[in-house]
């Protein structure tokens, strides 16, 4: 006959296995085993109990998440019922006369980041693959780890290092010499033409690229590691140069992964706040230089939520923030997919 | 037939492409150590400069006046406090349910896809949803509405690490508890929880580390406050936004103060990741 042990009798070890023998012999005298009984009850009531706190607190997760769509939604409600769907085709945002169109915030943010994708990217895989393949094994480890640490590196910090030392650096030594080379030519001199400011959607994008940079080479190492030796050594074996094995075995292998982590990136870009606002310059227009000022959503949200007066002030700026995260929802739940896909691949 | 041999074009095109993406690789590997050391110089250049015992004992000054970031350091150390205190339990059962009794179920795929959303959200969303939610109903400002977006930070990241931790106990462990005839809590906080030590500790490290830098979701919710206030109802200071406010002025002597706060805040950051992977490295083995 089976009875549950007491919960507290386990903690401590037993002395010897005898004591175990006596006591079931014990427990079919009826004032043990009711006490026996008694005990195991409550020994499940704990168990249950416990079992919903763990319960409750994943609910918690879902309705944190849960709460956020719905209170976004009720924020940004007066916004979307003033302008409806010109709210994200228009340009004009001016506080003064109560009209605002998110359209050039909506712009910035997809152009830094795609900017920022266009260097990370290539970039981060070519980290992955120096760490996976050619680095020295004793340098590995030491690289890697400084690699991630960049992405350690608060938001803020690459925002002030940006404004005081990046963007005059850049504005002297990278901006004059391309506009003054492009100036002229179609299209590219548009593109990089103006003045040099130092500060605006290039340097934001460049400054964003390094923070995700990270993000790729990290998945990517891990996916490149999760490419089965045989398939390397064949490729090699018949062969190939170590550009052959990464980009017609490896890579192919491991894409699944790679444009996972990507979109993980992505995703990380799209909603990067605080480096931004500093170094974007915060000018509500859609101008055809790259090196023009300009604002994104995260970074006028940052800059005007707390100044912003009035009703529909605030509620378009909740409207902006409610874009940002149906934007950044659907890249990450790709990403994760992906991922995943990859994950369940990787674990047969 | 040709073969490479018989082709030495063909050959040297392929060393050729080989070389120049050797050296590419080694390059962008060159490109991200650049970066990191180009920031690490310029924060310890500029912070160390600025840096000395009046950061901690001084409140954040008028422009031109002598004057540190104690109110800032205690503001940020406070809603830290409160965030890690709240949130860390919510991720740890959380992550429990997720690994101990929901392994496979439907119901805790989409726990986990949900979860690992908000790990990556934009922090300055979490920042509108507690506007909304905690500063709209309060009337105010707070540093409780600030603590509520940190929480909110903080449990993701627990979460996820909790799980993956305890997924690593293996469940030869878990059966020999059970074995025995312990119930499931008890397996849990003995068995499980007491292998994954180290491991959920990592992610409360991590989760600390990450709301140490995080300005974006606290600059409506906790405001900023120029004086030192512990009043939980009220705006308090801390340091990113305080960084933020000062680097963003034209006065020099609040942008020499704004890079002792960054020197400050990138150090406590990077001493604990470097903990938690520590830690994490222990747990593994």
């Amino acid at each position: 006959m089976f009875v549950a042990p007491r919960a507290g009798e386990l903690a401590p070890a037993r002395p010897s296995g005898t004591a175990l023998l006596t006591d079931i012999s014990l427990s079919d005298q009826t004032a043990e085993f009711a006490a026996r009984v008694e005990s195991a009850r409550k020994a499940g009531a704990g168990d249950f109990r416990f079992r919903v706190m763990a319960l409750a607190a994943a609910v918690a997760v879902m309705v944190i998440f849960a709460g956020v769509i719905v209170s976004l939604l009720a924020g940004a409600m007066p916004a979307f019922r003033a302008f409806g769907l010109s709210f994200v085709v228009t340009e004009a945002w001016s506080p003064t006369e109560e009209t605002f169109g998110a359209l050039a915030s909506i712009y910035g943010t997809l152009v830094t980041s795609v900017l920022a994708m266009l260097i990370a990217v290539p970039v981060g895989i070519g980290i992955a693959i120096f760490l996976t393949e050619l680095c020295p094994r004793p340098l590995r480890r030491p690289i890697a780890i400084a690699i991630e640490l960049l992405a350690g590196i608060p938001s803020i910090i690459y925002g002030i290092w940006g404004l005081f030392v990046f963007a005059p650096w850049f504005q002297l030594n990278v901006q004059q010499p391309i506009i003054d080379a492009t100036d002229g030519i179609p299209v590219i001199g548009t593109l990089l033409g103006g003045a040099p400011y130092g500060i605006g959607i290039f340097t934001a994008s460049v400054i964003l690229s390094v923070m995700i940079l990270p993000f790729i080479s990290a998945v990517t190492r891990d996916v490149l590691e999760t490419v089965p030796g045989v398939l390397k050594e064949a490729a090699y074996g018949l062969g190939c140069t170590t550009w052959e094995v990464m980009w017609r075995v490896a890579l192919p292998f491991a894409r699944t992964g790679v444009v996972g982590g990507a979109m993980l990136a992505l995703g990380r870009a799209l909603g990067e706040t605080m480096a931004i606002t500093f170094v974007i310059g915060n000018a509500h227009n859609i101008d055809s230089s790259l090196f023009s000022p300009g604002t994104t959503i995260s970074a006028t949200i940052a800059n005007e939520f707390t100044e912003a007066t009035g009703a529909l002030y605030t509620s378009s700026l909740i409207a902006m923030g409610l874009i940002l995260f149906v934007i950044t929802f659907i890249v990450l739940a790709a990403a994760q997919l992906m991922l995943r896909t990859m994950e369940q691949r990787a674990g047969k | 037939m040709k073969t490479a041999f018989a082709n030495p074009g063909l050959y040297i095109r392929r060393r050729i492409t080989n070389t120049l993406f050797v050296v590419l690789s080694f390059a962008a590997a060159v490109f991200g150590l650049v970066w990191l050391g180009l920031i690490l110089y310029a924060l310890l250049r500029a912070g160390i400069t600025a840096f000395g015992p009046h950061i901690f004992t001084m409140p954040t000054p008028p422009p031109g006046m002598e004057g540190g970031l104690s109110n800032a350091i205690l503001g940020s150390v406070i809603m830290s406090v409160l965030a890690v205190a709240a949130g860390t339990p919510i991720g740890l059962f959380a992550g429990t349910y997720l690994a101990e009794y929901g392994r496979h179920h439907r119901f805790s795929f989409f726990v986990r896809f949900v979860n690992d959303i908000l790990l990556s959200a934009p922090s300055i969303v979490i920042g509108l949803f507690v506007y909304e939610v905690v500063v709209r109903r309060m009337g105010h400002f707070s540093a409780i509405a600030g603590a509520v977006s940190l929480t909110v930070i903080v449990i993701p990241v627990v979460v996820r690490t909790t799980e993956n931790m305890l997924l690593l106990v293996p469940n030869g462990l878990r059966e020999a508890a059970t074995a025995l005839g312990a119930p499931r809590n008890f397996v849990i906080k003995a068995v499980t929880w007491k292998a994954a030590r180290a491991g959920i500790m990592t992610g409360v490290l991590l989760a600390i580390a990450r709301i140490s830098g995080e300005t974006a979701p606290l600059l409506f919710t906790s405001l900023g406050n120029n004086f030192s206030s512990s009043d939980l109802t009220q705006p308090i200071d801390s340091l990113p936004t305080r960084i933020f406010n000062f680097a963003m002025s034209p006065y020099d002597d609040w942008h020499a103060l704004a890079w002792a706060g960054a020197l400050l805040v990138t150090a406590t950051v990077l001493v604990l990741s470097i903990a938690a992977r520590l830690l994490e490295k222990k747990q593994r083995t």
